[in-house]
């Protein structure tokens, strides 16, 4: 599998899909079972083990499946190679400090 | 050697535009939308697990009208993602590959995201 032949990118699009999809599935199910009242119980929710590490996993996943798929729209409407180049440079620096402040987010919260 | 002047029609007020066209091209307008959200949703999340003022605050700017309207706006962007996504993993899967067929489920995601995006907005009011 080539790096340059897309299929990587075409796999790991339907890849972080499916646990996206899941995960927004179970997300919303479990918000509307059990809607969180206050502050503390939304803290709870987000800093059970489980649910924390299957929301990092997420956003991992998510940001991925957000950069190929705007990669995706970049090489299709910008035709400049200098343009295009600049452009996925600023998304992948801008997704990479997404990633960083999901985490941090997260990781506040497990501390707190 | 193949012509190097190919043909281009972009005239978006004459193309038609099938139903499974639309979703298609709704499923990339939905995505690079929602991706746009995620520092207004990143923030959402930090104030309301700041702290017991931070929930309130966030709670507050969704049951805000304006709040309201976006929510309801940005559930339709994630929904119509969500179901025309599927769609897509299961025609890749060889589902729904006949004309009507695809006719079919593409009908079928889009009214789901329709309905299910006024479902979860109701069930938030």
């Amino acid at each position: 599998m080539s790096v340059l032949s897309g299929q990587r990118a075409w796999l790991l699009q339907r890849i972080t899909a499916v646990y996206a999809g899941l995960y927004v599935f179970l997300a919303v199910a479990l918000l509307l079972a059990r809607p969180p009242a206050d502050h503390a119980a939304w803290l709870g929710l987000i800093a059970h083990p489980v649910v924390w590490l299957a929301t990092a996993t997420f956003i991992v996943l998510m940001l991925l499946h957000a950069w190929i798929g705007l990669r995706d729209v970049i090489l299709d409407y910008v035709r400049s190679f200098v343009v295009r180049l600049t452009a996925l440079a600023t998304v992948a620096i801008v997704f990479l400090m997404l990633g960083l402040w999901a985490l941090w987010i997260l990781i506040e919260a497990a501390l707190r | 050697m193949a012509s190097q002047v190919r043909p281009v029609f972009l005239d978006l007020t004459k193309i038609r535009l099938p139903v499974n066209a639309l979703v298609s091209i709704l499923h990339r307008i939905t995505g690079v939308l929602l991706i746009v959200s995620i520092p207004l949703v990143f923030w959402l999340f930090q104030r309301s697990l700041a702290g017991p003022e931070g929930f309130e605050q966030a709670v507050g700017l969704l049951r805000h009208p304006l709040g309201l309207l976006l929510l309801l706006g940005w559930l339709w962007l994630l929904m119509h993602h969500f179901f025309v996504g599927i769609r897509f993993l299961l025609v890749e899967l060889g589902v729904g590959e006949t004309r009507k067929g695809g006719r079919d489920t593409a009908w079928s995601a889009l009214i789901a995201g329709i309905v299910a995006a006024i479902l979860l907005w109701v069930m938030f009011l």
